[in-house]
């Protein structure tokens, strides 16, 4: 192997050799050949059912039945500490009744250093609060989790996953049932974390939103349909594939704007049916106003 | 100071008073696990199959502790399998495998006329029947669940808060809840005698629900709940010594009073909640249009 090669070799972060992954039925991915260098930010996109959080899941040595490699820094993911990854759930999975603070969910990313104690070492506590500084929530540490507004939320999941100091950093639809100002505020931090140098991978069924925004992305549908800048990668075609739909990419401006085909025919289809009432309804609204409401916060969680 | 020394000079007062003390510790202590992790039904249902264990035992003439609590922790890795099958609720899998083994219970003791007696005990509790051995039982569990929680405190909280991502963060959920099961069990058959299978239930659930009230810290409700546990255990036994009422009777009733006194004493002093937090995570787009 030469120099370059294994500079080149090195960057690798993860690795997926051939992978096939399964729960109780069916494979939901395979053929899975995927690296991740290290220091990326990088988006699993896809339709519901894809196997997005499977690719995650498989990262973390979760899926029941794996057949092939993954393997993280070379090391098979199932022999992995348990620290070497960090996870953020989605917001939506958390049950905010239970009796927990800041601190103490914070503090379960740390579990295994200590993994017999019931206690905290002052050490782990003292990090976890640097962490939420860090974060911009310090000072928040005895605050019940409900307390928080989504995007303080989203930061101590983060704390959660960053304070075992891993390498590389997982989010499940970090953007999903979040209102937009969060959604932002998420995404920079983001930003800022891989700045710094941390690997991100994030699942997000948002194409114009999030996954339109980042540099490298992959489309999976039960395999890897693409993978490469958005710009080049979202075209009617490999979306059409990926999302087994008819879509349509706009581009204009150094802007993609994807938009689903679908909306066009129904709508003639329902002006066929209902040819003045529709038009009564929707006269004020230009053409392609679809395209806008993508962007629009989704109704039900705008504050 | 009679009040609290004339019971003090009848042995089974003090042997009671020991063992309602211990019981509502430890009902304290795990109800907080139960009740989180929202199997307040598999208590119920536990502390019923635990009597078809029991009277099993009985007529076989076992050991009452050894039949009542294998058949406890094998009804709770039977309510876990019967509730993974798909299509099968684990409400529906616990009424099943529990009601079933009541019912043998039953069936056995209408065979057997001569249970009659220890039959009531077993239902409402008979802590005038407690027995030396009794209390080494209880005081045992009792220890033994205490240290469980205290070496897999954890463990514990991870994976009652987020069971989906503890074992992302290598926490052996599996083995961790097959020894949860068996504490369950152990605690249950510990407690039968004292407080009676129909009213187990309650001194699991009602103590930590009261300290769920009190406070929002994790730490904080364990100690609490198991403070109230005990005081509503030694409180009970005297309350039910001068008011001559049945003793596990008076011990979930105190308990009522608590749970009461803490809820108006949340409405009362609690400053209101951010309500503002809670609309930013809102459920997920219920018209499941998703944005491209």
């Amino acid at each position: 192997m030469s120099i370059a090669r294994a500079a080149l070799a090195a960057d690798v972060l993860v690795r997926f050799e051939d992978v096939r992954c399964a729960y109780a039925g069916p494979p939901v991915l395979r053929d899975i050949n995927l690296t991740i260098e290290r220091g990326a930010f990088v988006g699993i996109v896809g339709p519901s059912g894809a196997g997005k959080t499977t690719l995650l899941r498989a990262m973390v040595g979760v899926v029941p039945r794996v057949e092939g490699r993954v393997t993280i820094d070379g090391q098979p993911v199932a022999s992995r500490g348990p620290s070497t990854v960090g996870w953020v759930p989605q917001l939506q999975t958390v049950d905010w009744q239970f009796p927990a603070t800041v601190r103490e969910v914070v503090l379960m990313g740390r579990w295994a250093t200590q993994r017999w104690r019931a206690w905290s070492s002052l050490e782990d506590r003292q990090q976890a609060d640097n962490l939420l500084e860090r974060l911009g929530i310090g000072g928040m540490g005895d605050r019940h989790i409900r307390e928080l507004s989504g995007g303080q939320q989203q930061r101590v999941f983060l704390a959660r996953a960053m304070i075992g100091d891993p390498s590389l950093l997982l989010l499940d639809e970090p953007t999903s049932g979040v209102d937009l100002k969060t959604r932002d505020e998420v995404l920079h931090l983001l930003a800022d974390l891989n700045a710094e140098g941390m690997t991100i991978v994030l699942t997000t069924h948002e194409l114009n939103t999030v996954a339109a925004h980042l540099p490298w992305v992959v489309c999976v549908n039960g395999r890897v349909i693409a993978e490469g800048d958005p710009d080049d990668i979202f075209t009617s075609a490999i979306l059409g594939r990926t999302y087994g739909a008819e879509l349509r990419v706009v581009r204009q401006d150094g802007i993609v704007l994807v938009a689903d085909a679908a909306p066009h025919r129904l709508r003639d289809a329902l002006r066929h049916r209902h040819p003045e009432g529709f038009e009564h309804a929707h006269h004020e609204h230009p053409d392609h106003h679809h395209v806008h409401a993508e962007d629009a916060p989704d109704g039900p969680h705008a504050p | 100071m009679t009040l609290i020394s004339e019971p003090m000079a009848f042995e089974f007062f003090r042997q009671g008073l020991a063992a309602s003390l211990l019981v509502g510790t430890l009902c304290g202590m795990l109800g907080v696990f139960i009740v989180l992790r929202r199997m307040s039904y598999i208590g119920h249902g536990l502390s019923h199959s635990v009597f078809g264990g029991a009277v099993i035992g009985y007529v076989a003439s076992f050991n009452f502790y050894l039949a009542a609590g294998l058949w406890g922790f094998l009804s709770a890795l039977a309510i876990n399998a019967t509730a993974r099958r798909r299509g099968i609720g684990a409400d529906a899998a616990i009424g099943i495998v529990t009601t079933a083994s009541f019912a043998i219970g039953v069936a056995l003791i209408s065979k057997t006329r001569s249970f009659t007696r220890n039959f009531e005990a077993a239902l409402f509790g008979n802590i005038l029947g407690v027995t030396p051995l009794d209390l080494v039982v209880v005081a045992g569990v009792t220890l033994g669940v205490a240290a469980f929680i205290l070496l897999f405190y954890k463990r514990l909280l991870f994976m009652t808060f987020d069971p989906e991502v503890a074992p992302i963060y290598g926490v052996n959920v599996g083995w961790v809840d097959s020894l949860f099961a068996l504490a369950m069990a152990a605690t249950i058959v510990a407690s039968i005698n004292v407080v009676g299978v129909t009213l187990i239930a309650a001194t699991l659930v009602i103590p930590s629900t009261t300290a769920r009230l009190m406070t929002d810290s994790f730490g904080r409700m364990i100690v609490l709940s198991t403070a109230i546990g005990a005081l509503s255990g030694g409180l009970g036994m005297y309350v039910s010594y001068w008011l001559d009422i049945a003793s596990g009777a008076t011990i979930v009733l105190l308990q009522a009073a608590f749970f009461l006194a803490a809820l108006a004493g949340v409405a009362i002093f609690r400053r209101p909640r951010n309500a503002g937090a809670r609309a930013a995570v809102a459920s997920p787009d219920p018209s499941g249009h998703d944005a491209i």
